[in-house]
């Protein structure tokens, strides 16, 4: 569904991803954990284009990244994003965040696309909040917000970065349990997160990375109990 | 002078107004051509095109840079010189306009930058286009914050606008000083009348924009 081969990514002088390769599956569920400044947001970020890779390749379900517009705005329909600070729409309601991108980029008619929205915010248990305003909601209900959002695309696979990482803690676990009914629907997603649960729970896969690589990676049991690289171990010693 | 001078004013009154209107309708047409030009012209200093952003920066600078009297002058008497005639009206609107232009994008600019760049990231994740991004999600918020600054601009350009005197576009300044020639006198209460007719119109103006600064300070 993923694929990458050899990824470089450059801000100026600063080489932040120095080769990643790794491929992810239909249905899998990779968690990516790592130190800050490590690089993983810049990789979930190339992976919709959101930045350029200075060198590599990445193929998106058989479609190569390149650079032509229409090429990204269509395998960004593919791949929905998740941010640490929702970055939900606040001039408008919960409904219109929703539609405007099925209306805008699938066309779809605004009867249809609100269909596809109340089934969405069922989903992730809003059903009543369609009408309030951004501001109006608690964090925990922004971010599920955004969940539906992204998934209003139908894309093929989902990116978190941080999903939960600017919530107050009795919030983190109903987005945590947005994301796990998602993944056991099947969805292939690539979560940046230090939710061990979560990572243990329904992840398929941990990668973990420092310094622009991927030291280490393996089942979650693995890399979280079992780590063979010391900066894997000296990291997670820190936080766990 | 005596107390009886100020009894011009009746007289004068209705000449004066029929220049405010003038007045009020070739600001207002100003500020609107000036928002097309400042938002395509902000954009443009914003976009990623060095020719574009060159241009548009060299624009910016020259009108800022130069007395409104001058781009008026060179509109209004140069133009002709290359045989494109404009009368006063149209020439008064055309300079007005490229000067506000250069004005508004820089509030257009500061408006657009002041929204998170998270904004147009998630629109562009969820395959939105650049432009469908800026229209539907930046623009309509950045708006909202450029109102008050816009609303200063369209009381800067209504004063600015007695230049236009100069060139015979029969507004309120230009009305005043026919009556002062033709009375050969009465300079003070007419230019008051004047003074006070843009006033009656600035004060209210300043009003609504320092509530609408207040209204957006608060966050609703
Ligand atoms: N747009 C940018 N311009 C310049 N440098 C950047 C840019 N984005 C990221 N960086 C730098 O790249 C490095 C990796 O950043 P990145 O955000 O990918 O790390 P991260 O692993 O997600 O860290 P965190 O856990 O703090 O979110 C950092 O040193 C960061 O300062
Ligand atoms: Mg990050």
């Amino acid at each position: 569904m993923i694929e990458l081969k050899n990824v470089h990514k450059h801000f100026g002088q600063l080489h932040v991803l120095k080769g990643i390769t790794s491929t992810v599956d239909q249905g899998e569920v990779v968690v990516i954990i790592g130190p800050s400044g490590s690089g993983k947001s810049t990789l979930l970020r190339c992976i919709n284009y959101l930045e350029e890779p200075t060198k590599g390749e990445i193929i998106i379900d058989g479609i190569k990244l390149n650079h032509s517009a229409t090429n990204i705005n269509r395998v960004r329909q593919e791949v929905g994003m998740v941010f640490q600070s929702f970055n939900l729409f606040p001039h408008m309601t919960v409904m219109d965040n929703i539609t405007l991108a099925p209306k805008k980029v699938r066309g779809l008619a605004p009867s249809k696309a609100e269909d596809i929205a109340q089934e969405l915010l069922a989903k992730v248990g809003l059903s009543d909040k369609a009408e309030a305003y951004p501001r109006q909601l608690s964090g925990g209900q922004q971010q599920r917000v955004a969940i539906a959002r992204a998934l209003a695309v139908q894309p093929k696979v989902m990116l978190f970065d941080e999903p939960t990482s600017a919530l107050d803690p009795e919030m983190i676990g109903e987005v945590l349990d947005v994301m796990k009914n998602l993944a056991e629907d099947g969805m292939t997603m690539v979560v940046v997160s230090h939710e061990m649960g979560f990572a243990r729970e329904v992840g398929t896969r941990v990668l973990f990375m420092d310094e622009g690589k991927i030291v280490e990676e393996g089942k979650p049991e693995e890399v979280f109990f079992n780590p063979k690289n010391e900066r894997t171990q000296a990291f997670l010693g820190k936080i766990l | 002078m005596e107390l009886s001078d100020w009894l011009v004013i009746p007289e004068i009154l209705p000449l004066m107004l029929s220049g405010l209107k003038v007045t009020v309708v070739i600001t207002f047409f100003s500020v609107l051509t000036g928002l097309v030009i400042g938002t395509i012209v902000g954009l443009a200093r914003l976009s990623d095109n060095r020719f574009l952003c060159g241009l548009t920066t060299a624009y910016v600078e020259i009108i800022r840079g130069t007395p409104l009297m001058v781009q008026l002058f060179l509109i209004y008497y140069a133009l002709p010189e290359i045989g494109i005639h404009l009368p006063p009206m149209i020439a008064g609107w055309v300079a007005y306009s490229i000067n506000s232009g250069a004005y508004v994008s820089e509030v257009v600019r500061g408006g657009i930058q002041s929204i998170d760049s998270g904004q147009m990231e998630a629109a562009r994740s969820l395959g939105m286009s650049w432009w469908q991004g800026m229209r539907y999600v930046v623009l309509p918020q950045a708006f909202r914050n450029i109102m008050p600054p816009l609303g200063n601009e369209f009381i800067m350009l209504l004063k600015d606008s007695s230049l236009m005197a100069v060139i015979a576009v029969p507004e309120v300044m230009r009305y005043a000083n026919l009556m002062v020639g033709r009375k050969g006198g009465y300079a003070l209460p007419i230019y008051v009348t004047a003074g006070l007719l843009y006033l009656a119109l600035t004060l209210p103006l300043s009003l609504v924009v320092r509530r609408a600064e207040r209204g957006l300070a608060k966050g609703d």
